[in-house]
């Protein structure tokens, strides 16, 4: 091939650098979603300024629910302390799952989502990959709350294997219901609008709870809704596990809770990001 | 004008497709977003081992036309193949043997150079240290070394752009989908990659380039369809679609722009010609018909000339000239291209020489 238009012929200039080996085999489901997961742990790397309501949530969380109802609800901030932290910590945790869809979204929106679903790759992948991410800001959030609570005189009963349970617990909780958030980050247009649309959904659920006060003070038809509320039966079990006493039915129903969520959610995620739209 | 395209035929080396032996082709695509239409019956045929040229202005329906291509897109009707596959009923097995480079440079703002390129390679199913090596070359090979270690969102459009053609380039695909490659680039970073292009076709690969630069698809392409309103409006070589303009193209740089509209009536009366003004305002090209045939295209050009001079038009200058593709496109739509891309017709396109249709041709 010969070119007359001033441009150097091809093949001549360095051929070597741009032909690929032949084609590989694509990645598992897992090495695909070890690789979004590699990307979601190098954001975060490369803009820690993401971290920072994950760590000014559980920090303002402890502090205000404490010394703000303390005295009012239980007499002392000091007593209110060992009753609320259980609810701070998921409270805290379950307002950092929202950003499971904003990522989502934000791809959509540059653009990039069209690459990653040219390839011939796990449809979750990016979604589960994202989670690994996750998993690293529910676990900050989460140490966040109990280190400070107990510098300001929270006393974990249960002991270490306790705090442990109760947040692995938390955890299967939120990586759940971050597939709900996902699938709104896959059907709203714009990361601000899976924020809104989030924030609408978890603030009436965390505070229609047992997380500030005992349920039997509530009008009944509230009682009815905080009775059923997951977040409720999570609290419970939150409060056993840390307090070294655990239950086991406020922990079956998180369990179920977050099987039937994730059962609805990630095959719909999955389908939303499939879907040739 | 230039013999620098692929030509299909004992050249090719591309690996035949089941069925056809074709490496893309479509039949009636159609496609609507919402009440507008986008596609209304596209019909490709792409044989393997070549480039092949998409040409259109903004909204033609190019885009579309590489989304379905690359199963992004279901269409509402017709049929596509790409490298053997249906693409609708198998989307797997086409996505294992096609490459994208969209229309908007698709990297990760937040990660580096590098790091966009080995991620993306771990996708495409390398070995760690593989990823890491391919990453290197092609860092190399498109003059991103030194910004390697940056973040995606400090580069120029050009960089991204070229980050973003590597990141296609991960895995070597039997169909590489290049959606207006070159958009947004400078002349230099342009031609580095008009040789890329050169050199995947070389290598076998087919490739389907979209482009609103007339110029680059003679120059790059075997075979070109121009698309317009969601229709393939001629298809052929550069050289067929060419030669259906006409026998050739005379311009015209008069002495006095204020003797130009006199000067394109008179040429339009004695013609019966598409006269079209320059950017420049001393310029005007018309297309000689080929309905004239019997008289060769130079004769006419002389009568043209000798008619401006009996109605006092000074003439600085005259050529006679084969059609660019500029002006087919304009024969066939009869419509300059950059006058429904007005978001288009920014620096880049005078980049291109193509003078005629700019932004000055409104």
């Amino acid at each position: 091939m010969t070119a007359l238009s001033g441009v150097p012929a091809a093949g001549t200039a360095r051929p070597s650098s741009l032909a690929a080996g032949p084609r590989p085999e694509p990645p598992g489901a897992w090495a695909a979603s070890a690789a979004f997961g590699w990307r979601a742990l190098l954001k975060i790397k490369h803009v820690p300024e993401m971290l920072l309501d994950v760590i000014a949530i559980p920090v303002v969380f402890t502090l205000m629910f404490t010394y703000l109802f303390g005295g009012a609800l239980a007499g002392s901030p000091r007593r209110y302390l060992q009753f609320i932290l259980p609810g701070t910590l998921v409270m805290a945790v379950l307002l950092v799952t929202m950003y499971a869809g904003t990522g989502l979204a934000t791809d959509r929106a540059k653009g990039i989502t069209d690459r990653f679903r040219a390839l011939p790759i796990w449809r979750l992948a990016p979604v589960t990959g994202g989670l690994l991410g996750d998993t690293a800001r529910y676990l900050l959030a989460a140490a966040l709350v109990v280190v400070l609570g107990v510098a300001i005189g929270f006393r974990p009963v249960g002991g270490a294997p306790g705090v442990l349970a109760g947040i692995g617990l938390l955890l299967v909780f939120a990586l759940a219901l971050s597939f709900a958030w996902a699938t709104l980050g896959l059907l709203l247009r714009t990361p601000q609008a899976v924020m809104s649309a989030a924030t609408v959904v978890l603030f009436p659920l965390t505070l229609a709870s047992n997380v500030f006060v005992a349920p039997h003070t509530m009008p009944g038809w509230l009682q009815a809704f905080v009775a059923v509320n997951p977040v409720s039966h999570l609290v419970t079990a939150e409060r056993a596990l840390l307090g070294g006493h655990p239950v086991a039915g406020p922990i079956a129903w998180v369990l179920l809770t977050s099987a039937v969520l994730t059962a609805v959610f990630a095959p719909l995620t999955a389908w939303l990001y499939g879907r040739q739209q | 004008m230039s013999a620098g395209r692929a030509k299909p035929g004992p050249t090719r080396r591309g690996r035949p497709s089941p069925g056809s032996g074709l490496a893309i082709e479509a039949g009636r695509l159609e496609k609507r977003f919402g009440g507008k239409r986008a596609l209304a019956g596209v019909d490709l045929a792409v044989t393997p081992g070549t480039v092949y040229g998409l040409l259109g202005p903004n909204g033609a329906g190019k885009t579309t036309t590489v989304r379905i291509l690359a199963t992004l897109l279901a269409p509402d009707g017709g049929r596509a193949r790409v490298a053997g596959h249906d693409v609708a009923a198998e989307p797997r097995l086409v996505r294992r043997a096609i490459a994208l480079a969209g229309q908007s440079a698709t990297v990760d703002e937040d990660l580096t150079g590098r790091e966009n390129l080995v991620f993306l390679g771990r996708l495409a199913g390398l070995p760690r240290a593989a990823a890491k090596a391919r990453a290197a070359g092609l860092l190399a090979a498109f003059g991103l070394e030194e910004a390697a270690a940056r973040q995606a969102r400090a580069y120029s459009g050009g960089m991204r752009r070229r980050l973003d053609l590597a990141a296609s380039l991960i895995a070597r695909a039997e169909v590489y989908f290049l959606d207006e490659p070159t958009t947004g680039l400078d002349p230099a970073s342009r031609a580095q990659v008009h040789q890329i292009i050169r050199s995947l076709a070389a290598g076998g690969a087919t490739v389907l380039l979209t482009t609103q630069y007339l110029e680059e698809a003679d120059q790059l392409a075997s075979r070109i369809a121009v698309i317009d309103h969601g229709t393939v409006i001629a298809e052929g070589t550069p050289g067929q679609l060419k030669a259906a303009a006409g026998p050739g193209t005379l311009r015209i740089r008069l002495a006095d722009p204020a003797q130009r509209p006199q000067a394109r009536r008179t040429l339009a009366g004695l013609l019966g010609a598409l006269v079209q003004d320059g950017v420049d305002p001393l310029v005007l090209t018309a297309m000689l018909p080929a309905a004239r045939s019997g008289q060769p295209a130079s004769d006419q050009a002389a009568a043209a000339v000798a008619e401006l001079g009996r109605a006092g038009i000074a003439v600085g200058e005259f050529a006679l000239g084969q059609p660019s593709l500029d002006e087919v496109f304009l024969a066939l739509t009869a419509q300059p291209i950059a006058s429904s891309a007005p978001a288009a017709a920014g620096p880049e396109t005078t980049a291109t020489g193509s003078q005629i249709f700019t932004k000055g041709s409104s």
